[in-house]
């Protein structure tokens, strides 16, 4: 067993995975939008997660943080309860969750990331501010820092909230759909920071819409379609069979998918 | 007609129009980024039976009695519009519209009840639909200064968790901060600035109140904290000038002067802000027009 410390001083016990869920469901009116979900991750992987269009992903995520109730089921971080271990949770939301007019810099975005460990009425000081700009370094946004963001492109804004996500020195992260939409440079700026992330040891769980770069960037895949159809590492979990069950009718282009990577992996 | 008029007067409408400017310039910028600048119209329009209850109630028309009758009705209408969304299918815009004309128009009939039984005091109620500056007299200021003075220092105590909440209400909850509580503290406070103001700008008009300063004020920054200022200070020129014409001239109700006001500001930000305004961005698009022309006429 492993005893790892963040740099907040929060001990981290790896006796019980990063996440385990047990029969989680959430509904929307009577109508269940996921169900029975039981997933138990384990420590430092990078994971996506992967189903069609309104299969729950951005669901899970969000009721596993509490963001929207859970009808049934439990979350355990850690082996704890999330409220208890918020600290230990990096949170990146879909980019076009956020008005991207608002009158503030890259920098106070990040800032924000650091209120979590600052408490009621207290206000940012040198040390939030220097975590920022070394978040923003990480991802090659320093000389944007002052820049106000409706002034910033699509991948830069996405590297401004993953940079927020970092300055909130996780164990585990939950990211939606962060490569939605970003130019070359910022989805390469992303596949380095999830490989330094693995590095350190941490636990990455992406919602992810591309089945061609999935298995590429990613070393487990968990399949979605309001149940989980199958969840492990991809050479043993991304089957023809699972995908059919994951994408049903859109069946013919996820076998592509799938011949696609059985070509490769025969290739590397 | 100005030399009629006291000193005493001008005091209490300078300092009160001023008050109101600041706290609803303050609070109207996180109404307006949260996209809640009609919640503040349906407030102030629920606004109306609860003052007229409380004077129902009490008989008395001291300020705080009836800004307390203001306050309770508004909030109610607040709960009103949230439970119609959560309960029904019904969506946000046709839930304001909703609870906005019954509590109005159950306002209005309670205002036609008293004016008819016509009690000896009953004269100053209906000043709240459109204001009347030259009503206040120096205990209503004293209100107003207590009331929005504990406003803007709970926006200080609070501003980045404001902040946070305003921008991205989703990752500020995953971080540990109570947005539920948040949600309506900040709420309360826009309740307090619109009951606030009801006596000089009346009912019908607060909302422009809470929406024209932030607006304006958009224009001219892209920092929060220079917005909130600016806010402040057009809230305060509208006030005060709009209360001003109106004492000067003796029919005309305050509300309509301080909006009037307040929209040449608005409209001079929206043409004429640089980077913002609409005759800046006209002139860009002409230069960049004019650049293409020339370079085609180069390539000839």
């Amino acid at each position: 067993m492993i005893n790892n410390t963040t740099s907040t001083g929060a001990a981290v016990s790896t006796a019980t995975g990063p996440l385990e869920i047990n029969d989680l469901t959430v509904a929307y009116r009577d109508t269940p939008v996921l169900s029975d979900v039981d997933l138990s991750i384990p420590e430092g992987k990078l994971v996506a997660v992967i189903g069609p269009n309104g299969a729950g992903k951005s669901t899970l995520i969000k009721a596993v943080l509490g963001l929207i109730p859970s009808v049934a089921g439990s979350v355990r971080i850690y082996g704890q309860p999330y409220e208890t271990q918020r600290k230990l949770v990096g949170y990146v939301p879909q980019r076009s969750s956020v008005d991207w007019d608002f009158p503030t810099t890259a920098l106070d975005v990040v800032m924000m990331g650091t209120y979590g460990n600052l408490g009621w009425f207290k206000r940012p000081g040198k040390r939030q501010h220097d975590q920022a700009m070394a978040s923003l370094q990480q991802l090659g946004m320093t000389d944007y820092a002052e820049r106000q963001i409706n002034q910033l492109s699509g991948g830069q804004q996405q590297r401004v909230f993953l940079a927020r996500a970092l300055a909130q020195d996780a164990q585990i992260y939950f990211m939606d759909e962060p490569f939605v939409g970003v130019d070359a440079t910022t989805e390469k700026a992303i596949v380095d920071l999830l490989k330094a992330l693995q590095k350190q040891g941490k636990t990455v769980i992406v919602v992810h819409h591309d089945l061609d770069s999935a298995p590429e960037y990613f070393d487990w895949v968990v399949l979605l379609n309001k149940r989980l159809i199958a969840a492990g590492p991809f050479g043993e979990t991304f089957t023809s069979d699972n995908l059919r069950r994951t994408y049903g009718g859109a069946m013919m282009a996820a076998i592509k998918h799938f011949e696609h990577f059985e070509a490769d992996k025969g290739s590397r | 007609m100005l030399e009629l008029l006291s000193d005493y007067t001008l005091r209490n409408v300078a300092l009160g129009s001023a008050l109101l400017g600041i706290v609803s310039g303050v609070l109207g910028c996180f109404a307006v980024l949260r996209r809640q600048g009609l919640l503040g119209d349906a407030l102030a329009h629920a606004a109306l039976p609860g003052i007229c209850i409380a004077y129902l109630l009490t008989g008395s028309k001291a300020p705080i009695v009836l800004l307390l009758g203001a306050a309770a009705s508004g909030w109610l209408g607040t709960l009103a519009i949230l439970q119609i969304v959560k309960q029904t299918r019904i969506k946000e815009d046709a839930a304001l519209g909703i609870v906005l004309s019954v509590f109005f128009a159950t306002g209005i009939v309670l205002l036609t009840f008293i004016a008819r039984t016509g009690h000896a005091s009953q004269a100053g109620l209906d000043k709240f639909l459109f204001g009347q500056a030259a009503a206040l007299i120096e205990e209503h200021v004293i209100t107003m200064a207590i009331l929005g003075g504990l406003a803007l220092l709970v926006v200080a105590l609070l501003y980045k968790e404001f902040k946070a909440l305003a921008f991205d209400a989703a990752f500020a909850q995953s971080i540990g901060l109570n947005t539920n509580l948040l949600s309506v503290l900040l709420t309360s406070l826009i309740v307090v600035a619109v009951v606030i103001g009801l006596q000089t700008v009346g009912v019908v008009l607060m909302a422009a109140m809470l929406v024209g300063p932030a607006v304006a004020a958009r224009q001219w920054t892209n920092r929060l904290s220079v917005m909130i200022g600016l806010s402040a200070l057009f809230g305060a020129l509208s006030g005060v000038s709009g209360a001003f014409i109106s004492i000067s001239q003796k029919n005309i109700p305050t509300g309509p002067m301080i909006i009037l006001s307040l929209t040449l500001i608005v409209l001079i930000s929206l043409f004429f802000a640089p980077a913002r305004g609409l005759v800046w961005e006209w002139l860009q698009r002409r230069r960049a027009r004019g650049n293409m022309r020339v370079s085609a006429d180069l390539r000839v």
